[in-house]
């Protein structure tokens, strides 16, 4: 199967496959991206972030639905932490949203974190434009908001929610100082429970405090996800951020910006990996650590005289 | 420490010397409970008269019957109950033949979570794993020729108990039997289906309503009937330890209290028809002291906890049944053996009812011959073993009594966390029981795979070429379409217009939380509404429950 | 590369009984797999819809009920219909012997019994799944 040229066409097993062969760095990826990049940049795309337990999976399931009523397509890429013992992973997100299983309108794809550094926001930024490409007018990246590289999957985002719970204790005072800086949205999911007025007063004060702040103030919107409540509220803020970001040209920004990443991230895991095939095949590494070991040379010089050798 | 205790302590020591010298030379096996053997030393703590007492007297640890078993056995019920009603009906009259003094009936997963047949969810699942009920028609067949007057009958229904109860209400007023001499039992024990067995239909709060509106329409109108039993085995099938099942159900058990004194009624007025359902394991012992525990903590909850001051109200009362995870596949026959001893368990433990397991049913549903097997097991224990003629024989047992102390502390200690967030509901919407059950199966399983647990003919002992059994039981696989037919069938010629107005009825009264929902079941049923067009109702008022899952 | 075996743990039809199929995909997180679990009470066609998306190499279900001579066949037609020729589609449960044959000729590639260990299973994943 031509994997592109049927994704194009809408077939569902061609994007799945086609999200394969990013994960796993198929060598065929980088033709298929190349075929879909000019079919992109059509979707709108929303990061979900919180800490484990805040209900994130109900929340995507429910603005999934709420978005298939104003009748958009999504496309949903649900990221779960893998075990860095076993290098396996229960990928649990897709439980929370089976009704939305066999509506056509909706592609859930649930991704390990597989303990790659850094590949993994490349990955699911690619995963994003398979389904843009594919046609999906809404796509929502959820993962978990506690680590370096979840931060950077959401950072791919157009609007960042970030979605916190009440009674969490202290240790949401270290989620929160972290992820802070990239909530467009801050969402109180099981805002019935007890405490949820205290958790939206100590965002306000965190809010007041931050001295980034730009005319935008992050929105806090209640909602009970699990019983569909407060959805649509959400998804106006949302709205309202889209608008704003598109009117003050931050949307186009932030987008450049993104490619622009995007771009030197490429450049350099792929100049990375032809350096270091010649250099490790052709067994000169291992002469180079010896001598550096020796204290003959230093690891600057080598480096410098490699890469004047082959990017000339 | 008095002077008795400080000369077994010497003694003690002086064995535990000589013992370590022993060890050394012929080493223990592996895997072993930590203490080689327990002392008056384990229990010297134990005041008899507060904590074990006597049979029938508070807090009821020796049992809730003040003579036991010399009075008259337990109520042998088996389980049973396939395909369509009248194969049903012929079972339960040839297990009332052979001296089952109760029925039990099994009810398949449609029923269960109350879709009709005719449902396409349905397909494949009718008539599999219990009989198919769809309507009060099925219903008069599967009790036809039985005296709803002198059976008790157990029906395994949760999530739509109060329909399948209002359908039994309806046959027996058809034979002449007044709701008031009704005995028997319905499982209606939603918060174990969420945790464990997963028959929900439903979210907690609406369905904690349809259990009060029973406990407080049954307390007046079907006052011999037990309106819920509170079920620890399916948690312990589902994997948890003997210490997590009681303590999980005794919380459960909380929860429904608590719900149903929050609709208005008085603790003394429906606990005493509270009844609990547990597992028998292999482990004789650890389950005999569980049995023990269980009711020690009852007894306390309900004196403490909700100042009941009837007896009756702090009697734990259970059923209990074998436990089927612990049947192997391998070597069938060896099952016999299994329930016999856990039978044994179940009979030091003073259940109030048995159901023994067949020997095939870790590969299908019982043979004929596999049940009646099962019976004599009963049986056997009853008229032969002499297990059944002294009371609680166990209690004084160093072991034993030592053992009910530590299950009933470590319950305890359950009990509080679940407290502490929010009682049994809160604590199964976390995810917290589910979570604690899964790890504790997960460790068994791992248990067994490494060694360190032994299954015989599983992991030790295995045969080589075993021949699978034959002569399983198989359900027609035709029964569905009979049953699709049945129910298509009653449609056309029940009066649609009465059913229609009884469901619009049952709509309006969903929807006033002051309601109870009892009446208007009742009256739906009697129009030969089916299941499926009743929960159907119900749950486009109430919504359904969606599971909390992590692995 | 990168490559994982993802597996699609599902439970069919009605049952609540999930002790094994929650055990089994906790052996095949723990043997480095990614696994997606389905949850209770998914339709055949749930089942091959969320085995697409995942693009999962196994499909491994498990039935307690005894409808597994009804429903099993039913995913793999779904999943072949679907295109997806080389998933690797297995089951589990209380499944008598002599129903076996027939599942095997539905296109179940193995059937596994109570009092199978895990790893059992995880090894017939890594010698029969396409990669």
């Amino acid at each position: 199967m031509n994997i592109a040229e049927e994704l194009l066409k809408g077939n569902r097993l061609a994007l799945s496959r086609a999200i394969t062969a990013i994960e796993n760095e198929y060598d065929e990826a980088t033709d298929i991206m190349k075929k879909l990049y000019p079919h992109t940049g059509h979707a709108y795309v929303l990061g979900i972030t919180g800490p484990p337990g805040a209900g994130k999976s109900t929340l995507t399931d429910k603005i999934a639905r709420e978005y298939r009523k104003q009748g958009k397509t999504v496309g949903i890429v649900a990221v779960d932490p893998t075990s860095p013992f076993t290098g396996g992973a229960i990928l649990g997100d897709r439980i929370r949203m089976n009704g939305l299983t066999l509506d056509e309108g909706v592609f859930i794809r649930s991704m390990g974190t597989r303990g790659s550094l850094g590949g993994l926001s490349h990955k699911t930024a690619d995963a994003v434009k398979a389904m843009d490409a594919f046609g999906k007018d809404i796509i929502i990246v959820e993962t978990v908001g506690v680590g370096q590289s979840e931060v950077d999957i959401v950072k791919a985002a157009d609007t960042t929610v970030v979605v916190l719970i009440p009674g969490m204790g202290d240790d949401i005072q270290a989620i929160k100082a972290g992820i802070l800086e990239i909530g467009d949205l801050y969402c109180i999911n099981k805002s019935d429970l007890d405490g949820a007025d205290k958790l939206v007063r100590e965002i306000n004060m965190m809010l007041d405090l931050d001295s980034f702040m730009t005319d935008w103030r992050p929105p806090i919107t209640k909602v009970v996800a699990s019983q569909n409540e407060g959805i649509s509220d959400l998804l106006a803020t949302v709205e309202k951020h889209r608008d704003y970001i598109e009117k003050n040209g931050q949307l186009t920004a932030r987008r450049t910006k993104r490619t622009r990443d995007e771009m030197l991230d490429i450049l350099r895991s792929n100049i990375g990996a032809y350096i270091k095939g010649r250099i490790v095949d052709s067994g000169r590494l291992d002469a180079y650590v010896e001598k550096i070991r020796k204290r003959e040379t230093d690891p600057y010089t080598v480096v410098g005289s490699v890469m004047k050798e082959m990017l000339r | 420490m008095s002077t008795e205790h400080e000369k077994i302590q010497a003694e003690l020591a002086k064995y535990q010397a000589s013992v370590e010298k022993a060890v050394a030379r012929f080493p223990e096996r592996d895997h072993l409970p930590e203490q080689r053997l327990y002392t008056p030393l384990d229990i010297k703590d134990t005041d008899y008269a507060d904590e074990i007492s006597f049979p029938g007297v508070y807090p009821y640890t020796r049992g809730v019957q003040p003579t036991m078993y010399r009075g008259r056995f337990w109520t042998m019920r088996m389980y049973a109950g396939f395909s369509t009603a009248e194969e049903s009906n012929k079972r339960y009259r040839m297990l009332i033949e052979n001296g089952a003094t109760g029925l039990s009936c099994a009810f398949d997963l449609p029923t269960q979570i109350g879709y009709d047949s005719t449902d396409p969810i349905s397909e494949g699942e009718v008539g599999k794993v219990g009989v198919a009920i769809d309507s009060l028609a099925d219903m008069e067949v599967l009790f036809d020729q039985i005296d709803l007057g002198k059976v008790s009958t157990s029906m395994t229904i949760n999530a739509p108990a109060s329909v399948l109860l209002a359908m039994y209400i309806a046959v027996a007023e058809k034979q002449g039997v007044p709701a008031d001499q009704l005995r028997g039992t319905i499982q209606n024990d939603i918060l174990k289906e969420y945790a464990a067995r997963g028959t929900y239909i439903f979210p907690p709060r609406p369905s904690m309503r349809l259990i009060t509106n029973i406990f407080e329409y049954c307390s007046k109108n079907v006052p011999k009937w037990n309106t819920i039993s509170i079920s620890g085995y399916h948690i312990r099938e589902a994997g948890s330890t003997a210490a997590q099942e009681i303590a999980f159900t005794i919380a459960d058990g909380i929860a429904y209290c608590e719900a149903a004194i929050k609709a208005g009624l008085k603790i003394d007025d429906f606990a005493g028809r509270l009844s609990f359902f547990w597992n028998a394991h292999n482990n004789v012992l650890e389950e005999v002291a569980k049995f023990r525990a269980s009711r020690r903590i009852w007894a306390k909850v309900m004196k403490e906890r909700f100042h009941a001051e009837k007896d009756k109200s702090m009697k734990l009362r259970f059923h209990t049944q074998t436990a089927g995870s612990m049947l192997t596949a391998q070597q069938p026959n060896n099952n016999i053996v299994r329930v016999a001893l856990q039978t044994a368990a179940a009979v030091m433990g003073g259940t109030q009812s048995l159901h023994t397991n067949s020997r095939d049913e870790a590969l299908a549903l019982p043979t004929q011959e596999s049940v009646t097997i099962a019976l004599r097991t009963q049986q056997i224990v009853a008229y032969e073993s002499g297990l059944a003629d002294v009371i609680d024989p166990l209690a004084g047992s160093y072991y034993v009594e030592a053992m009910t102390n530590k299950i009933e502390a470590e319950a305890w200690d359950y009990i509080k966390k679940i407290d502490d967030m929010g009682g049994a509901v809160a604590a199964i919407e976390k995810g917290y029981i589910q979570k604690e059950i899964q790890d504790s199966a997960y460790k068994w399983q791992m248990d067994v795979e490494s060694g360190a647990r032994t299954i015989v003919g599983v992991n030790k002992f295995q045969m080589e070429n075993e021949e699978p059994p034959k002569d399983l039981l198989k359900v027609d696989e035709a029964v569905g379409e009979r049953q699709k037919a049945k129910v298509n069938e009653l449609k056309a010629k029940r009066d649609n217009e009465a059913v229609k107005a009884a469901l619009a009825d049952l709509k309006k009264a969903c929807q006033d939380e002051q309601e109870n929902l009892m009446p208007h079941i009742l009256a739906a049923v009697k129009t030969y509404a089916t299941l499926g067009e009743i929960c159907n109702v119900m749950r486009e008022v109430f919504g359904e429950y969606e599971a909390h899952v992590s692995l | 590369m990168e490559k994982k075996i993802r597996v699609l743990v599902a439970k069919p039809g009605l049952d609540g009984h999930d002790r094994g199929a929650k055990v089994v995909a906790r052996a095949l997180r723990d043997a480095g797999f990614e696994v997606v679990y389905t949850g209770l009470r998914q339709t055949p066609e749930q089942i091959a819809e969320a085995a697409l998306q995942e693009d999962v190499n196994v499909v491994a279900m498990s039935i307690l009920s005894g409808a597994h001579g009804h429903l099993f066949p039913k995913v793999v037609d779904l999943i072949r219909e679907k295109g997806m020729d080389d998933v690797l589609i297995i089951g589990g449960g209380v499944i008598p012997e002599t129903d076996i044959p027939a599942l095997k000729e539905a296109g179940v590639a193995e059937v596994f019994t109570p009092g199978t260990p895990t790893g059992d299973v995880v090894n017939f994943i890594k010698e029969h799944v396409k990669l």
